[in-house]
């Protein structure tokens, strides 16, 4: 029961943080489709799966290598950071305070952006444009990896909770192939809400055990920091709102 | 070169975006492990520690966020652009 808790809250941060980063991923990518044409959209995104494979081989055998508590500690630390980074903007886009992040004008903004890298260096058009293909998604990539290393880490859990997240990607990816659009349907901020508040409740449960804090419940903490981190961005957020209310004229 | 070095801050960006909101998740993580290490008898309040400190600090960057805007037109904040995830 303990175990499935922590593993289904694991699969699903990494399958809910990975449709996120290939939403963004794939805007760039059409971006550059729509600019360029799809070969060196295409050839870029490779050699950024490429590269991420390597990095992937090359440093998940190390991975078993460190002592566990810290490898929990740091991995906890980075979680932190990390998750709570996406929890705060998160509050703050639905709670009105910074404006939602919009696929449709990041698109617009990228397309634009090229056209005019594309003026200044017509002899290396292909070039730049393969390189924006192949730094958002060794970009997105980087994250997808860092967030299924770890919530997997030390746990056995790499293989499903990468499949989770490669199964995320690819039913983006086909999508993506089938409209040629940015993806701007996709609830992204209510995605990141909800990766935030997990990522940041395994960031507080993975540094606990990382320092040797013996959690009441053992793995059920998590379940109980999930609620608890909800519970306060849920409050942030109608704080936030109340007090731009209040602000407004 | 050029690229490198934005891919490499754009790396660091994914863990600190705001400097004082990272450096006060450092502060919490620190004092709990002061606990945890230099008080042995104080190890499992380096838990409570730990949590409580985590979620006081996200309450207290997010409510100042507005004063910070009040009055200005709700836009992104300064210095982050929309690929930001």
């Amino acid at each position: 029961m303990i175990g499935s808790l922590h593993f289904g809250s694991a699969v699903t941060a990494a399958f809910l943080a990975s449709l996120v980063e290939a939403v963004e991923a794939l805007t760039i990518v059409l971006a550059v489709a729509m600019v360029r044409g799809w070969r060196p959209a295409g050839l870029g995104a490779l050699a950024g799966l490429a590269l991420l494979a390597l990095i992937v081989v090359v440093l998940g055998p190390l991975l078993d290598r460190v002592p566990l508590h810290p490898l929990q500690l740091s991995i906890g630390i980075l979680l932190l950071l990390f998750g709570m980074r996406w929890l705060r903007k998160a509050i703050l886009r639905a709670a009105g305070a910074i404006a939602p992040h919009d696929e449709a004008s990041v698109f617009a903004g990228e397309t634009a952006e090229l056209r005019e890298e594309e003026r200044r260096h017509a002899p290396y058009r292909d070039w730049l444009a393969g390189l924006a293909s192949f730094k958002a998604v060794l970009l997105e990539g980087l994250e997808v990896v860092f967030i299924v290393i770890a919530v997997a880490a030390g746990r056995g859990m790499l293989l499903p909770v990468g499949i989770a997240a490669l199964a995320a990607c690819l039913i983006v990816a086909a999508i993506g192939l089938l409209v040629h659009r940015p993806l701007a349907r996709v609830p992204e901020n209510a995605l990141k809400f909800a990766v935030g508040v997990m990522l940041s409740a395994f960031g507080v449960f993975w540094t606990g055990e990382g320092l040797g804090v013996a959690w009441p419940g053992a793995d059920l903490a998590i379940l109980a920091f999930i609620v608890l981190f909800l519970a306060t961005a849920v409050a942030a957020v109608a704080l936030l709102r109340a007090a731009g209310a209040a602000v407004a004229p | 070169m050029n690229t490198l070095i934005g891919v490499l801050k754009e790396l660091g960006g994914l863990f600190v975006e705001d400097g004082a909101f990272a450096l006060a998740i450092a502060a919490v993580v620190a004092t709990a492990a002061l606990c945890a290490f230099v008080i042995p008898r104080a190890a499992p309040a380096s838990g409570a520690v730990l949590l409580l400190g985590c979620l006081g600090v996200l309450v207290m960057n997010v409510m100042r966020v507005p004063h910070r805007h009040s009055g200005a037109e709700r836009s992104e904040e300064p210095g982050i652009h929309n690929h930001d995830s």
